[in-house]
């Protein structure tokens, strides 16, 4: 186990393979450029150094529609990291240390 | 006259959250806080200011029931339209289900519990954050309990060993791990349970649990749980964030918190990793259609993000990795081929099936274990393979020892030296107890008056509490029909799916025995 600092750390999160759910996992690569996606069966593993961030208006613009960010409920499978933020605008999962 | 209602302003989450979750909390003012709230202080925990609680999804409760209730709507949805086209039969083997029978009898009733403790902080609980966290996750938990139970009934009506699981649950001798193990955490305090079940269960090793059996189900045709497994998963993402904001609102509330926190995250990692024992033998042996191994979900799951993520934030606090998480880290080599070993020997005595690992597993096991498999369990198998050509398969006649704490039967083996096995004794008022690990001694000697009470199947048959001195006494008070258990190959569920399979009229399926 070595020891690396938060701002790199590695931070992710699972999300269910489904349609609605393509246009949220676009938005998130769009939004975080450093991060990895992953298919695994029924799940899109999305990782990033440090930060992930999911904003509304990236995923409005991928689904056509509007999109609130409570709707991330429905998508979300599991997580690691520390969930920092999540308003109106969006979510930011990171570690805090 | 009558006024026209104001067009509603709209209110930011934020601002929703404060105004319908925190904002209907009140200051008693002719009760004494102590007579509300009696059960927050008695296990040492310094609480100074209960509004630093933080709940990042910000819920209310209309946004809860939205959401939950579309999540149910497609749930349903998938189980109806797998029922409705026998969907069953697409499953990879009939074998497959007994990774669910263990499913049912071992993690459905934990659900019920875990539904009961959460009302209870929700009720119990000073501040009004994390009280409506735990009422929400109490909710959850209850949706699990009914969502698995109707996902699981269409199996019930073709195949064994799901009719009685709650009975079962509380009698069975491999159930009493799981029960054991809640059990322990419900009649703990309520900060206690939040680290046992909220953090080391919800976030440390709930990926360990429900990965392998919604891929596990995904690999093998079972559509329903893996619906199931995700639209509970999405739930437990929310469990996970109230265990890790528990943690770390009773680590930066008052630094005496510290080390009664870490002397439960070392307790209860090690009370939930040896439930996790019972995974890997399904993972590894259970499933027809592997997915991962043991050793790789717990390397990505556990070694990976929780020391390599997890524990680094929390070392910000003075917070360790759990105490003998290096015994842990040593047995993923040879931790499911010693408990299916034993599931194997003893399932005449179970409410599953099990059977002789095929040449594509034992090639698969060698492959995924290179370092132990072929040395070590290969040759049982070999010597098994005899007995079996003999027309002689192995049943243990005897009843093990079990382990005074995690209950599992005394099938360990030393830290690092898996031809030994493991067994620890500790005298507690004269009388001897019998542990299978450093880490199981560790917390009976840290509380023995508690563990001295275990409900240890084995002795219960022996004090004559289990229906009577013999196997078929024993089987009869565990619910246990014919057909449930024992060796698959030649069985009812075997042979009924052979013949539904090579059958050209498929209209009597579900009505044989």
């Amino acid at each position: 186990m070595s020891s690396t600092a938060a701002p790199t750390r590695p931070v992710g999160v699972d999300i269910q393979e489904s349609e609605t759910n393509r246009s949220v996992v676009e938005a998130i690569e769009l939004t975080n450029v450093d991060c990895t996606v992953q298919h695994i069966p029924g799940i899109v593993r999305i990782t990033a150094p440090g930060r992930l961030v999911i904003t509304r208006e990236s995923v409005e613009a991928r689904l056509g529609r509007e999109w609130e960010t409570h709707e991330f409920q429905l998508a979300i499978v599991s997580y690691f990291g520390h969930i920092k933020e999540w308003d109106d605008d969006e979510i930011v999962i990171a570690w805090d240390h | 006259m009558t006024i026209a209602p104001k067009a509603p302003r709209k209110l930011t989450m934020k601002q929703r959250y404060e105004a319908l979750t925190r904002d209907l909390d009140w200051e008693p003012s002719y009760v004494d806080k102590n007579d509300v709230f009696p059960y927050t202080e008695f296990e040492g925990i310094k609480i100074h200011d209960w509004s630093k609680w933080e709940d990042p999804f910000r819920l209310t409760v209309d946004a809860y029931t939205k959401y939950q209730a579309e999540k149910d709507k497609r749930l349903y949805a998938v189980l109806d339209g797998f029922a409705q086209s026998q969907g069953h039969l697409s499953l990879t083997d009939a074998s497959y289900l007994n990774a669910m029978k263990l499913f049912l009898q071992g993690v459905t009733p934990l659900e019920y519990q875990a539904h009961r403790n959460f009302a209870y902080l929700a009720r119990h609980l000073n501040g009004p954050g994390p009280r409506f966290a735990a009422l929400c996750q109490s909710i959850d938990e209850l949706r699990h309990t009914q969502t698995e139970i109707h996902t699981l009934s269409n199996y019930n009506k073709y195949y064994g060993g799901f009719h009685n699981y709650l009975e079962q649950h509380d009698r069975v001798w491999y159930l009493s791990v799981p029960k054991s193990f809640f059990d322990d955490a419900v009649s703990a305090g309520p900060f206690e349970f939040l680290i046992a079940i909220g953090f080391s269960f919800e976030y440390l090793l709930t990926n360990l649990l429900f990965v392998p059996f919604m891929s596990g189900a995904s690999f093998n045709g079972d559509l329903p749980t893996m619906t199931f497994g995700f639209s509970a998963q999405s739930d437990e993402s929310r469990h996970m964030t109230l265990g890790l904001e528990a943690i770390k609102f009773l680590l930066e509330q008052d630094e005496a918190n510290v080390p009664i926190v870490q002397a439960w995250i070392d307790k209860w990692f090690w009370r939930g990793y040896r439930v996790t024992a019972l995974i890997a033998q399904m993972l590894d042996y259970m499933l027809p259609r592997k997915v991962m191994s043991w050793k790789e979900a717990f390397e990505l799951y556990f070694e990976e993000q929780m020391l390599g993520g997890l524990f680094q934030d929390l070392a910000f606090y003075g917070i360790t990795p759990p105490r003998h998480v290096d015994d842990a880290i040593g047995e993923k080599e040879v931790l499911s081929h010693q408990v299916y070993w034993t599931l194997y020997q003893f399932s005449h005595a179970a409410a599953f099936t099990t059977t002789f690992p095929d040449v594509d597993a034992m090639s698969w096991l060698s492959e995924n274990y290179p370092g132990t498999f072929d040395k070590i369990y290969k040759p049982l198998w070999d010597k098994e393979a005899k007995n079996l050509a003999a027309g002689g398969r192995h049943f243990a006649r005897g009843l093990p020892q079990l382990c005074q704490v995690c209950q599992i039967p005394m099938l360990f083996t030393e830290p690092g030296d898996p031809t030994t096995l493991c067994q620890r004794d500790s005298v507690y008022n004269g009388e001897k107890f019998q542990t299978c690990s450093n880490g199981c001694q560790w917390i009976f000697e840290r509380e023995p008056e508690k563990y001295v009470q275990a409900w240890l199947p084995v002795h219960q048959i022996y004090q004559g509490n289990c229906g009577g001195p013999t196997v078929p006494d024993v089987l009869a008070w565990y619910g246990i029909e014919e057909g449930d258990g024992g060796e698959y190959k030649g069985s009812v569920d075997n042979n009924n799916w052979n013949t539904w399979h090579n059958l050209a009229d498929h209209s009597h399926i579900g009505s044989e025995a």
